[in-house]
């Protein structure tokens, strides 16, 4: 009778404390939320760098618009960039568009030496293209450090976050998306290829593709008009 | 020599035939931009499928800059038939006519005057492409604005700044030019040996069609000695479109990849030239011409 209570006590404990435990991650998340919301749009001017082992391209000069709920849009200065489809759009803000989810705290770790709440995401809604979404939030600061989502269509993408001086309205200084990248090939009958004898490098299978975008500055809450997002 | 050169030239322009190549680079180039203006933007998804699927694109990459290199691309291989039309034509019309042996009692050296025939066929040459320059690039820089350009390879893809196109456009026409010249070049080489111009017109066609088709060609045993073709060298234009890279992979505007191999590739072609054109001064000043 008495191993009975023992199981029984232990139980209830252990259930109270998972209740808690999802409790706690979801006032962090909606914490964050909060956070964020007090961004309604932006306009940021930032670099943007490519890392895609079949893409050559400079750094190109852009500009990030936003708009709430979950506008946003990346145009550049004078020529073409390729982004990854679907990573394009994914910013902090729209990580955390609805409350349709389900947070489940997956404890803490630490992150470029900083302590973080690891916590996971998952749309209650059978038709999201979002599978999971897993981020890493700095308690302290209310920030969310870095994020994997991984969609039906697109792949997996990371996206780490540095902060500065936007860190205030949760809007980070430097984005770093991470992407699955597919092989690229076109017949050469078509390219009509120069050769220019050189040796030409293999390039490696399956590398994962890196969008490094730094902003310089945010206008923050003035107005973004539709035309901008266009 | 300049008397001659004038002489030649007003030969050349006083033909009709002259003007069936500007003709035709001009309904080649106005179909061309009428066919991307109305379904552009379905031949960049057939031609960025690839990309598309995986990629947005931000930006135009169907505008001006592209469309003229789509003409260049596709009208390089072409133009140089219409080149043979007038180059291969220069000697052997003469004979054809009967008028070249009476040329030759005129008190002008054979070099000068096969000189002055081949700087003829050049300067038509030179002037057919800035045709295709006006066309491809100048109007077709009105038709659909400027940004970026995007230089698909079989393996990679390159994409340069909207700012960083004109001056390689101008490189890539020089270049173009020093193509066309060898083209003519090798028609006048013909020229020589004929009596009537089909000859030597069908010759230099024969010539640049099976090169090129062994150039893009696939196969090991074309690619290994492809870089003796001259052909190959013609599209040498296009490293102009390709930057140098830096140690993380980034391009760097401004700079062209492997200058020294575009460099060489001018120099065979001009090494073609003089190869053409002095062999056929050498033969022809030992001929006895007889029409």
């Amino acid at each position: 009778m008495k191993q009975l209570t023992l199981l029984f006590l232990t139980s209830f404990i252990l259930l109270l404390a998972s209740y808690s435990s999802a409790q706690t991650a979801t006032d962090l998340v909606k914490k964050v939320k909060a956070k964020m919301d007090r961004v309604n749009d932006y306009v940021a001017t930032g670099k943007m760098k490519t890392d895609v082992v079949f893409i050559k391209a400079p750094v190109a000069n852009i500009k990030s618009y936003f708009k709430k709920p979950n506008r946003f849009k990346i145009k550049r200065d004078g020529g073409i960039s390729l982004l990854p489809k679907g990573g394009v759009s994914v910013n902090v803000s729209s990580l955390l568009l609805t409350d349709d989810y389900t947070a489940i705290d997956a404890g803490q770790t630490t992150l470029n030496k900083l302590p973080v709440r690891i916590i996971k995401l998952l749309p209650l809604n059978e038709n999201s293209d979002v599978v999971l979404t897993t981020m890493y939030i700095d308690e302290a600061s209310l920030l969310i450090r870095k994020s994997s989502t991984t969609t039906k269509d697109n792949g997996t993408f990371d996206m780490e976050m540095q902060f500065g001086k936007y860190a205030e309205w949760g809007l980070p200084d430097k984005v770093i998306f991470t992407f699955n990248t597919k092989d690229y090939k076109l017949p050469k009958g078509i390219t009509l290829e120069y050769d220019d004898g050189s040796k030409k490098q293999e390039l490696p299978k399956n590398k994962k593709g890196k969008v490094e975008i730094s902003y310089s500055s945010y206008v923050i809450n003035k107005g973004v008009t539709d035309d901008m997002l266009k | 020599m300049w008397s001659l050169l004038k002489i030649e030239l007003f030969k050349v322009f006083r033909r009709p035939r002259t003007y069936i190549a500007f003709i035709a680079v001009w309904a080649i180039v106005s179909l061309i931009q009428l066919a991307i203006y109305v379904d552009g933007a379905k031949y960049m998804d057939f031609v960025m499928k690839d990309v598309k699927d995986n990629f947005e694109v931000i930006g135009n990459p169907l505008n001006g800059y592209f469309v003229c290199f789509l003409i260049l691309q596709t009208l390089l291989i072409h133009i140089p038939l219409l080149i043979a039309l007038v180059s291969a034509d220069m000697v052997a019309g003469e004979a054809n006519m009967g008028t070249l042996r009476l040329l030759m009692t005129k008190p002008v050296s054979r070099t000068k005057l096969l000189l002055s025939k081949f700087l003829a066929s050049s300067v038509y040459a030179v002037i057919l492409l800035l045709w295709v320059a006006i066309l491809g690039l100048f109007v077709s820089m009105l038709i659909f604005g400027t940004d970026g350009l995007v230089n698909m390879k079989s393996y990679e893809i390159i994409i340069l700044n909207g700012n960083d196109i004109f001056w390689r456009y101008i490189l890539a026409f020089a270049f173009a030019a020093i193509a066309l010249i060898t083209v003519a070049a090798l028609g006048f080489f013909f020229s020589i040996f004929a009596e009537n111009s089909l000859g030597p017109i069908v010759a230099t066609m024969s010539v640049i069609i099976v090169f090129t088709i062994l150039t893009t060609l696939d196969i090991p045993l074309f690619q290994s000695v492809k870089h003796l073709f001259f052909t190959s060298h013609m599209i040498g234009w296009k490293g102009f479109f390709e930057m140098k890279l830096d140690a993380d992979g980034v391009s760097i505007p401004g700079t062209i990849r492997n200058l020294p191999a575009v460099l060489r590739s001018a120099g065979v072609l001009l090494l073609h030239t003089f190869l053409f054109v002095g062999g056929a001064i050498f033969i022809f000043n030992r001929k006895d011409v007889l029409s």
